[in-house]
């Protein structure tokens, strides 16, 4: 936003030792082994969640993290996508795939549009106007009945099976299939989303965070590259948007509500804008508290604005902005001087 | 024709009482926006906090209740607002705003579940005080008095804080912290202060408005998320910082409101959407937003 000179964060923590070969070894080991881990239906399901948020959160750091924009309404994919896939399976053809694909490109057309004039603005009147837009979409959801059954959402989302017709399919109904399922999915768009981050293109978009006046100087089109990343958000919000859906089986237009999106904010900074695996892991922990908090007193939002409260006042830069600023200044000495504002 | 005539001025009428708590809340957050350069997500829960003190004023049996909670009720909000701004905005303003923006989202999710916790999850209702019950008849044209009130109240707040604005000396601070807060700084002036005083006169507000809006609305819990929505829309109208605008942004609206429902039933808030779209993306900066954040 503004303030870019408060960016004394190290471009090289989106590379840090978290997101380093043998931490996403270990990460994706833990999350192959999960569901022998904890054998039990309910905390499969969790982690079915906590797998598509992260992937939601992900997509949105692209925005916030990468390039400096702060989008208050990235629940529109998660919703969009959601009404997408039910649609699709429900009314035309109950293909998980072919649902898969809608939740995407739909979102994608949806980001295209909406991203053509929100890329104009910067700052406040960039969050304001996502803000808008998906107001703007929450409020058709809620009142379409015919198609998107209002207020009372839908039921009976399908969880079809995957395979080859004739050949072979695999059932989702199970809690660990359908898990493994979406840590497929997920995984295969976070690779692709971690490639896209450090592509030459995903540099070009920190340039943007750090000093769009200076990108533009350098004769690059600065409007084009958010644009981009603006889709690129809003397509993967998508697919997390269509497992959601799948997944629970049941949607409603709260999903698209704006506290929605500032939840999905909140998990992009409890774990750390500036890191790429850390808004997976604040998706994780926003969804973990919730359950714990839940389980022995319905108040959770205390707990977690608590939290949140603190860590704007003491950790900005997020949990594993922390330890990953942590681990470096340990193992190297605290060369840089970069991470002392950790 | 009769009947029609009256049914429009009563739709008119309730337009503008619903604007008149809408400018309320819209004000405050105008001029933090301003002024702070700070979009208070915690705005709501300021309105929300003074809906359900007042229902808890209402208790009390004493015909006086609705004017000691008027009084009391936003100073208790108010000072819980300078407490928020002292202690955890103060550190942040150095920073980017986008922690400005997370630490009044933390405090929207806790006063919400504050709320539940100590008024619990049913539906309030706040009776209409004493003075303003019934009803003013004209001919075969009738009308609440509560909201005749509500109407008569906006104004007058709409111009005492005018008065503050730009005949004061604490106003002076505030347009001159709002031009260029690091100059006033300079200049020798404790510019914290003036920011929690103005934080404060922003809650101060909002609670205020909740108060008002609590006798014709039903008090609950999350009451403070919806009404934000329409206050932003109504400071985007305006332009951020722009207190003029906030007047207009807010009648607009509230003629909107009271006029799509007759014409487009469930559909209001697409007319308020249609004209807030365009503005954003033509005139960023609003009908009236002359100042740069």
């Amino acid at each position: 936003m503004e303030g870019s000179s408060s960016n004394k964060f190290s471009l090289r923590r989106l590379t840090g030792s978290v997101t380093s070969r043998f931490g996403v070894t270990a990460l994706l080991a833990l999350a192959v082994l999960a569901p022998f881990l904890v054998q039990n239906d309910y905390y499969i399901q969790l982690c079915t969640e906590i797998l598509i948020a992260s992937l939601l959160a992900i997509s949105l750091n692209f925005l916030i993290g990468y390039t400096g924009l702060v989008s208050l309404g990235h629940a529109v994919y998660l919703g969009v996508g959601a009404y997408a896939f039910a649609l699709l399976t429900k009314n035309v053809y109950p293909s998980m795939w072919a649902g898969l694909i809608a939740a995407g490109a739909s979102c994608a057309i949806l980001a295209w549009f909406m991203g053509v004039f929100c890329v104009r603005l910067a700052g406040l009147y960039f969050a304001m106007l996502t803000l808008a837009f998906s107001q703007v979409v929450y409020t058709v959801a809620y009142y379409w009945r015919d198609v998107t059954g209002g207020d009372d959402g839908m039921l009976g989302i399908p969880k079809p099976e995957i395979g080859i017709p004739g050949a072979f399919s695999i059932s989702l109904e199970s809690f660990t299939n359908f898990y493994y399922f979406v840590l497929f999915i997920v995984a295969a768009l976070i690779f692709l989303a971690w490639k896209i981050a450090n592509s030459p293109f995903g540099r070009v978009l920190q340039a943007i965070r750090e000093n769009p006046e200076r990108v533009e100087f350098i004769g690059l089109p600065v409007h084009r590259y958010k644009l981009y990343a603006f889709i690129i958000a809003g397509t993967l919000g998508g697919f997390a948007g269509g497992l959601y859906s799948t997944f629970q089986g049941y949607i409603s237009p709260d999903l698209l509500y704006w506290t929605q999106s500032g939840e999905i904010v909140l998990m992009t900074i409890l774990g750390g804008m500036y890191s790429f695996l850390g808004p997976a892991f604040g998706a994780g922990m926003l969804l973990f508290i919730r359950d714990t908090v839940l389980n022995f007193m319905e108040y959770w939002r205390i707990v977690v604005g608590g939290i949140l409260v603190l860590l704007v006042l003491f950790l900005p830069g997020g949990i594993l902005g922390f330890f990953e600023g942590w681990a470096s200044r340990s193992s190297i000495g605290g060369n840089d001087g970069d991470d002392a504002r950790s | 024709m009769e009947l029609d005539v009256s049914f429009w001025l009563t739709q008119f009428l309730n337009g503008l009482a619903n604007a008149m708590v809408l400018f309320l809340i819209a004000s405050g957050l105008t001029i933090l926006l301003g002024v702070l350069g700070v979009l208070n997500l915690a705005h709501g829960s300021f309105y929300m906090l003074g809906a359900f003190l007042i229902f808890s004023s209402s208790i009390i049996k004493n015909p006086s209740w609705f004017w000691v909670g008027l009084l009391l009720a936003p100073l208790v909000v108010a000072g819980f607002g300078t407490i928020i701004e002292a202690f955890c905005l103060r550190p942040l303003y150095g920073r980017e705003r986008l922690y400005t923006l997370l630490l009044t989202y933390g405090f929207t999710l806790i006063l919400d579940d504050l709320v539940l916790l100590i008024w619990g999850r049913d539906y309030k209702s706040v009776p209409i005080p004493a003075l303003f019950e019934g009803r003013l008849t004209i001919g075969d044209f009738s009308y609440p008095v509560y909201f005749l009130f509500i109407i008569a109240v906006g104004p007058l707040l709409g111009v005492f804080l005018w008065f503050i604005l730009n005949r004061t000396n604490f106003g002076k601070l505030i347009r001159a912290a709002a031009t260029d807060s690091e100059m006033l700084d300079a200049l020798g002036v404790n510019v914290n202060r003036v920011f929690t005083g103005v934080f404060a006169l922003g809650a101060w507000l909002a609670s205020l408005g909740g108060i008002l809006a609590a006798p014709m609305r039903s008090v609950e819990p999350g009451m403070g998320v919806e009404i934000i929505i329409e206050s932003f829309i109504v400071v985007i109208i305006g332009g951020m910082g722009s207190y003029l605008g906030a007047f207009v942004g807010a009648v607009l609206i509230g003629m909107l409101k009271a006029f799509g429902i007759e014409i487009l039933e469930n559909f209001a808030m697409i007319f308020i959407y249609a004209l807030v779209l365009p503005i954003l993306i033509l005139r960023p900066r609003g009908l009236f937003g002359e100042t740069t954040i």
